[in-house]
């Protein structure tokens, strides 16, 4: 693969990683939020979230499962997008929603758990971002990926996050926990060791 | 208002649901009804003639003549559409949107009421009757959900006072206990699923007897002068605006007095968190988020939530002697 398919390819997953964004943009434009946006628009950046650390965690495994070394590529973009969906829930949160009512944040953020572990989460994805351009890896060495590791902490706390909201229907968070549970398993090294490999059906796409 | 009334609501019990009017019938009579030859049929119920011209029309699902009441806040209504697209109804799913679409083809007629318990005689209560016998107010009221929104909305109801001196409740009886439908042949969202949505079907509620008669509980039986949509409860459903949403429980099929305090569902699913009272109370907050502000439908900012939801005046009697942190 050129060079040139590979920026292809980059753009292509940078437009559709903005698709959710952009639809929500286009939703609000025209008016079909529902009857309370801020709630919509705080529940769309969170699932979002949580969609995209998926997707971003499952690059690794994938890569081994199916010997595509390219994808590599495509992680920290798709890292920085989980991050650009979480700054949006934060930011929805802190403007949208509490209109930069400090006092009140801080109390909320101090007084109820799933914030304060939504919080964190943030935070785990803040540093990750401010540390993920080439000269920082370089610099910060074997810290780099000691400090990358957080993200499975990032993965549990966010659907802790979702799972301690809700009032009786816990399926959807079920599902993010189980998601992240197999992405863990997969990187166990001996389960790893045991994955069958579907290098075979890749074969015919060079890298 | 006060309207002197012949009808035996005992009367009522004894209709059999061989005799229950078909729906050609009953609305051809409706609309018969609405051009003025009322007293004549309505008699049979002995119903006066002021009552009879409070009558819905279903071909066009319109109360009219409704009476205004007191009690109404004047704030800014919450739109319709949102009224009725923005519903906790976990019958029909556990989204906000869901009851919208999933109860579209949900059938509220023919509808019937079982009353047991602490009563002088059980009965079945026909909605055909009650709609009937009952003088329809319009109650435009605060909402507050235990989620931290609120709406305004303009029901159509009755004092729930009127039905329970119709019903003569025995000494006995210290609460009232209601119950919504539990058929999940026309209430999906009561389907078992592997997980569940974590309710304990059917869904109850319930009412310490000063509370039900309050003047301010109603039975709601429409919203902005029609006929209640599915998603909002149809055809019948209880009002109690100084509590949290959840307490206002929807589609009843069964009025049970009772002795004992009532199980009700959120207060059995989380007792922690939901308790049997749930009065609105900025100063409780939900063990897990806020309860002193709320966010109007419709507004950017939130606002203060205000103790009994703004209707401190009417309900902070009956418990001044309650610890409200203790009996949240």
């Amino acid at each position: 693969m050129t060079n040139k398919q590979i920026t292809l390819i980059k753009t292509g997953v940078f437009l559709l990683a903005l698709t959710p964004f952009s639809l929500l943009l286009f939703r609000g434009w025209n008016n079909e939020l529902g009857a309370n946006p801020i709630e919509t628009i705080t529940n769309t950046t969170g699932i979002w979230t949580l969609r995209f650390l998926v997707i971003t965690l499952a690059i690794t495994p994938l890569r081994r499962l199916t010997g595509q070394a390219i994808l590599i590529r495509f992680r920290r973009m798709l890292g920085l997008f989980t991050f650009f969906y979480a700054s949006l829930h934060f930011l929805t949160y802190v403007w949208l929603d509490q209109y930069f009512d400090w006092p009140f944040i801080i109390e909320d953020i101090a007084e109820h758990p799933y914030i304060i572990v939504g919080f964190s989460t943030f935070l785990i994805l803040l540093s990750m971002a401010v540390t993920s351009p080439r000269f920082m890896i370089r610099k910060m060495g074997k810290n780099w990926k000691n400090l990358h590791r957080l993200v499975y902490l990032a993965a549990f706390l966010g659907a802790t996050h979702f799972i301690w909201q809700v009032k009786s229907d816990i399926r959807e968070p079920l599902l993010y926990f189980a998601l992240f549970s197999v992405l863990m398993l997969l990187r166990i090294p001996a389960v790893r060791k045991k994955t069958p490999l579907l290098t075979g059906w890749f074969h015919s796409v060079k890298v | 208002m006060l309207i002197k009334r012949s009808a035996n609501i005992e009367q009522l019990s004894d209709i059999r649901p061989s005799e229950i009017t078909s729906k050609e019938v009953y609305q051809s009579r409706r609309r018969f009804l609405q051009g003025g030859a009322a007293l004549a049929l309505g008699s049979g119920l002995g119903i006066t003639s002021m009552l009879a011209t409070q009558k819905i029309s279903h071909a066009s699902s319109k109360f009219s003549n409704l009476i205004k009441s007191p009690y109404n806040t004047d704030e800014t209504l919450t739109p319709y559409k949102d009224v009725t697209t923005y519903n906790n109804f976990y019958e029909f799913g556990t989204s906000k949107s869901s009851p919208a679409s999933m109860a579209k083809n949900f059938k509220a007629e023919p509808w019937t009421i079982a009353v047991s318990g602490e009563v002088e005689k059980p009965l079945t209560l026909d909605m055909e009757d009650i709609l009937k016998h009952y003088p329809m107010e319009e109650r435009i009221y605060r909402l507050r959900c235990v989620e931290a929104w609120s709406m305004v909305v303009p029901w159509v109801g009755f004092p729930l006072a009127s039905l329970i001196k119709d019903l003569k409740p025995t000494s006995k009886a210290k609460y009232i206990s209601f119950r919504t439908l539990h058929d999940a042949k026309r209430m999906a969202g009561q389907k078992p699923t592997l997980f569940g949505s974590g309710l304990d079907w059917p869904y109850r509620e319930g009412l310490r007897m000063d509370e039900a008669m309050n003047p301010l509980a109603i039975l709601a039986v429409g919203l902005y002068g029609e006929v209640l949509p599915n998603q909002n409860g149809a055809p019948i459903r209880l009002i109690v605006p100084w509590k949290y949403g959840f307490k206002s429980i929807k589609s009843i099929v069964s009025i049970e007095f009772t002795e004992n305090q009532p199980e009700t569902t959120w207060a059995m699913l989380a007792p922690k968190e939901y308790g049997f009272y749930a009065n609105v109370n900025p100063e409780v907050d939900h063990p897990r988020w806020s309860q002193s502000r709320e966010r109007r439908l419709g507004e950017f900012r939130k606002r203060k939530t205000l103790m009994f939801n703004g209707y401190a005046e009417q309900v902070a009697g009956m418990y001044k002697d309650l610890d409200m942190k203790k009996f949240f």
